[in-house]
């Protein structure tokens, strides 16, 4: 093997990647970009979820009810209206995700001890968010009964602990940091699979559509001279962003990091490994650069968006798709993410996820290297 | 509508792209029925002509009309007007040939009171009556350029534009292919024909050629290689052949040496005096000379000689 | 004197399928040292596959291929450092600068720096190009590119250079220049086999192959297959060409009678007796026409009456 040769073909890929502005994007901001994506698109909407709020008894009891609301961080109090038919428009329209009523014999009731209804209307027709405000509403409605329980009782000389009621509430308020933190890790995977993939996918179909591969394969150059110099810059440049996508996600969204970086990097190495031969692999198949880029999207970014359980969680999905995230390289190396980054688990203990990615690596980097042959047929 | 019977008129075109001349005021008259062919190196100025003559291109200044139409001011009824047929991009190959007949017929609003006749006219043309469903992509080169004028000619135009039609197929397929055009042009059809393929212009009835966006000759084949020469043509064959083309570089009344296969070709003023004079000046020099004589320039010799030629006075005259 | 010559390229028997269709077949040549040879034939002829053979990048169903002493066959890798193959789309990577093509070539060939720079100034000043290195050859004219595609192909001084239509698409001017570099080639001993649709560039070589359909029609010199001819040529001049062909088509000695832009190109058995023959009859018929030359036949000639005049298009 000829170092000069090598180091030709790379050369070559990197300057090529560094003058075409489409790749460049994709290398340079998608990483920054996905983990942003992720980070703030899951956690951000339900917070500041806007509510409208008809109070139809108007007490100093429903007004502390209504301090209760506006103290959580996931509803805003937009507007107190006067009556039913704002209130149902506004959500018509929109322009609240719930009204809650409150009937007119709210303090009333409160003092003679007998059971209250609190209105809430929500919209729907947002699923995710929908069962979100109805169970922090719970939540809120429980917290303040149980305050006006104590209270009742205390006015009646027997006093309460009131821990029970607390520990509920702190459930709710930490399991949106949690999936943020949850998810994030995972999309280290995602950004390898698009450059590792999808990138690489187009490096050999486009010399045969340029026509340039014809004269490359009559020179002495060699099959894995010419495999290693293309995926090399393509390695470094995925081990250059998936450490950059971490730090992100470390230092900007505050994912806690407890485990090894030796680890991470080690375990990114082989995952890059796989998705680098499956690119190849494509490229060399595929005729032309459109089909090649498709199919490394379908094969690669998108199992490892809906199945490797970076998003979606591997023990909810039919058992079939089970069985297939098995042969996914993605679900093995998202699992180890999660557990370097959220549990600090130590790499000895890691063998179930990292043996095979061991031996996708080798198959498949094997397969690659047979696939490609100095031939026109 | 055109009085005379001149199907293209051209005066004074010209087209500048910024400070940039394309087309330095080429004046034409090509009449009905003509085959008129259009040489010059890349860019000449050629394309950009043939755009204008096309419609597709706004001239700068200047003035021409094609099939009666002002290329300034109707440039979509000169589209309606011509067929236009290049060798690489006139079909689509995933298309079987009769989806590419009508494709090209509904491009040109072939009405269709016309639609069958014509279809069947373009199928007998191309010797593709019967293989309609053939991929376009499968057909052998002959036939494919034989359907592409067919599609081009689908509307009848008076005037055609062809570009490099030819180039590749060999040479039997060609001559039918000829065939097909001096039929049309006996029927009245202007033919324009742009291309490098000197074997190609021996086609054309007249021929132009452009250099630097200016006409530097205007004639028939036979008058370009008779008129336009920028001297005479002599075939020598000597040995040892290297050190006769640089002797010879230097001879006196030598415009141009060259070698030429297993012999050389030298452009001198005058090929009667040359020949005695060159053939002492090399066995001086201890070369060989078993054959000189004078040789019939081709149109390329022509070519060359006028653009290099050009090339070279002008440089004298900055 | 010596009768053995070197031979740089032996090919014997070579053939080549694809579905359908005998691509190559069963064909045999040399070319010779120092030899500009030409593989001259329409498309389809089984040029390019021939040359994708001998570069060692297709292998042969059949038949034997020597390229530099090396059998392609057994042993496409070992001929490649002595050879070159430019390929009709030029290996040119369009984002990469004139000067970035050459290493990259030059390192794939194992050039030395010191060897590059100096090689590479040496031909890029021949293609009179050295201004252009920076420039991308993208943005290179046609002409340029063919130029630089001849330079990388050069630059590791190989012993045999295969061209496939290296000069298809580009104007005379350049097409000269071009030559003119491959005679200055093969006086430095190189070996060119060039192979060309154009049938006048046939001409230019030294000996040339016609190939139909994947078979050798003719293999020799242009000057000795036109002797051979056994055929005149006459060109008649005329204003109106076509009454004059349709006077002289069935006129006794024609082979083939092709209209041209200004007149006649004729084939006919003996041209000293038929040329006066021809012109008393225009003449008779009060046809004007300009005059009767005898002229060399052109390959295009030689081509046309071995395949057959009135063969119709093959499938």
């Amino acid at each position: 093997m000829s170092l000069t040769r090598l180091l030709a073909i790379a050369r070559k890929e990197v300057v090529q990647i560094l003058r075409d502005v489409r790749s460049l994007i994709i290398v340079v901001l998608m990483p920054g970009v996905l983990v942003l994506l992720f980070g703030y698109g899951v956690s951000l909407d339900l917070k500041g979820l806007p509510v409208y709020v008809l109070d139809q008894d108007d007490s100093q009891q429903s007004q502390d009810l209504l301090k209760h609301f506006q103290a959580s961080e996931y509803f805003h109090v937009e507007h107190v209206v006067a009556g039913y038919k704002e209130l149902t428009r506004a959500i018509d329209d929109g322009h609240a995700k719930m009204g809650i009523v409150i009937p007119w014999d709210f303090s009333q009731r409160l003092r003679d001890g007998r059971l209250i209804e609190i209105q809430a209307i929500v919209d729907g027709s947002d699923d995710n968010s929908a069962n979100v405000l109805i169970g922090y509403t719970e939540a809120v409605v429980q917290g303040y009964s149980a305050q006006m329980q104590i209270n009742w009782l205390r006015e009646r000389g027997i006093s309460i602990q009131p821990a029970a009621m607390n520990v509920e509430t702190r459930t709710w308020y930490n399991e949106d940091l949690e999936s943020s933190a949850f998810i994030i890790p995972g999309v280290l995977a995602l950004v390898m699979s698009v450059i590792g993939a999808f990138l690489t996918s187009l490096t050999i179909s486009r010399e045969w559509e340029r026509g340039t591969m014809e004269q490359l394969i009559s020179t002495p150059v060699t099959t894995m001279e010419i495999m290693l110099g293309k995926l090399a810059p393509y390695f470094v440049l995925g081990m250059f962003d998936t450490v950059i996508s971490a730090l992100i996600a470390i230092h900007w969204f505050h994912v806690p990091f407890r485990g090894s970086w030796a680890t991470l990097m080690v375990a990114s190495a082989m995952f890059m490994v796989v998705v680098l031969s499956l690119g190849f692999f494509i490229s060399v198949l595929a005729k032309s650069q459109f089909a090649a880029s498709q199919i490394a999207l379908l094969i690669t970014f998108l199992p490892a968006f809906l199945l490797s359980g970076f998003l979606f969680s591997i023990e909810q999905m039919p058992v079939v798709l089970q069985w297939i995230t098995r042969i996914l390289p993605a679900r093995y190396y998202v699992s180890v993410l999660k557990k370097i980054f959220l549990k600090g688990t130590p790499a000895a203990m890691l063998y179930a996820d990292l043996i095979p990615l061991v031996v996708f690596t080798f198959v498949l980097a094997l397969v690659a290297t047979r696939s490609f042959h100095k031939r026109l047929e | 509508m055109p009085e005379n019977n001149n199907s293209v008129v051209v005066e004074n075109l010209v087209k500048r792209f910024g400070n940039y001349v394309v087309v330095d005021r080429i004046n034409l008259e090509v009449s009905k029925g003509e085959i008129f062919g259009f040489l010059g190196p890349n860019g000449a100025g050629k394309s950009t002509t043939i755009r204008m003559l096309c419609g597709l291109l706004k001239p700068t200044s200047g003035h021409a009309e094609v099939a009666g139409f002002d290329v300034s001011r109707y440039p979509e009824s000169v589209r309606q007007n011509i067929g236009y047929m290049s060798q690489r991009f006139s079909l689509y190959n995933d298309l079987k040939v009769i989806e590419n007949i009508r494709l090209f017929a509904g491009l040109y609003s072939v009405p269709a009171s016309n639609l069958q006749q014509r279809i069947e006219w373009a199928l007998r043309m191309a010797n593709l009556k019967g293989q309609e469903n053939l991929i376009t992509a499968t057909l052998p080169g002959g036939w494919k350029q034989r359907l592409a004028l067919g599609c081009a000619v689908l509307h009848k135009p008076p005037v055609i534009f062809l570009d490099e039609p030819t180039s590749g197929v060999d040479p039997i397929t060609r001559r039918q292919f000829w065939e097909l055009i001096h039929q049309m042009a006996e029927e009245g059809v202007t033919v324009f024909v742009t291309t490098h393929y000197m074997e190609e212009a021996e086609y054309c009835n007249r021929l132009a050629l452009i250099f630097r966006g200016r006409i530097v000759a205007l004639g028939t084949p036979s008058e370009l290689k008779r008129d336009s020469m920028n001297g005479e043509l002599l075939l020598v064959e000597c040995e040892p052949l290297g050190d006769a083309v640089e002797a010879l570089q230097s001879a006196p009344g030598v415009i141009d040496a060259a070698v030429f296969g297993n012999a050389l070709h030298l452009v001198v003023a005058e090929a009667a005096r040359s020949i005695p004079q060159l053939e002492s000046y090399l066995a001086g020099r201890g070369i060989t000379v078993t054959r000189m004589e004078k040789i019939r320039p081709s149109l390329e010799d022509v070519f060359v000689s006028l653009t290099t030629g050009r090339e070279a006075a002008e440089e004298r005259a900055s | 004197m010596m009768d053995h010559f070197q031979s740089a390229i032996v090919v014997e028997g070579l053939t080549k399928s694809f579905p359908g269709v005998r691509a190559v077949d069963a064909l045999s040549f040399e070319v010779r040292s120092s030899e500009i040879f030409g593989l001259v034939g329409p498309d389809g002829a089984g040029k390019t596959t021939t040359l994708r053979m001998l570069a060692g990048i297709m292998p042969p169903d059949a038949g034997k291929a020597m390229v530099a002493g090396f059998d392609v066959a057994s042993d496409p890798e070992g001929a490649k450092h002595a050879l070159s193959y430019m390929p009709q789309r030029f290996g040119l990577y369009e984002d990469l600068t004139v000067d970035e093509n050459i290493r990259f070539y030059a390192d794939l060939f194992g050039v030395n720096k010191a060897e590059r720079d100096t090689r590479s100034e040496q031909l890029l000043q021949a293609a009179g190009m050295s201004e252009f290195r920076k420039r991308l050859a993208g943005k290179l004219s046609g002409g340029m590119k063919q130029k630089l595609g001849l330079v990388c192909a050069l630059i590791h001084r190989p012993k045999v250079i295969l061209l496939d239509e290296p000069t298809t698409g580009v104007d005379p001017v350049s097409r000269r220049d071009f030559w003119r570099i491959l005679y200055e080639l093969v006086a430095e001993g190189v070996t060119i086999l060039i192979s060309t649709a154009y049938l006048d560039e046939a001409e230019r070589c030294h000996r040339v192959a016609l190939l139909h359909q994947g078979k050798l029609l003719f293999c020799d010199t242009p000057a000795n297959l036109k002797a051979k001819f056994g055929k005149g040529v006459l060109s008649i001049t005329a204003a109106e060409p076509r009454i004059l062909r349709d006077e002289l088509k069935d006129a006794e000695g024609i082979s083939s009678l092709l209209l041209t832009g200004d007149g006649l190109h004729v084939v006919v058995d003996n041209t000293a007796r038929r040329i006066p023959e021809y012109e008393a009859r225009l003449k008779r018929a009060k046809i004007p026409f300009d005059a009767i030359q005898q002229v060399a036949p052109s390959i295009e000639d030689l081509f046309v009456d071995a395949v057959g005049a009135g063969a119709a298009p093959h499938a």
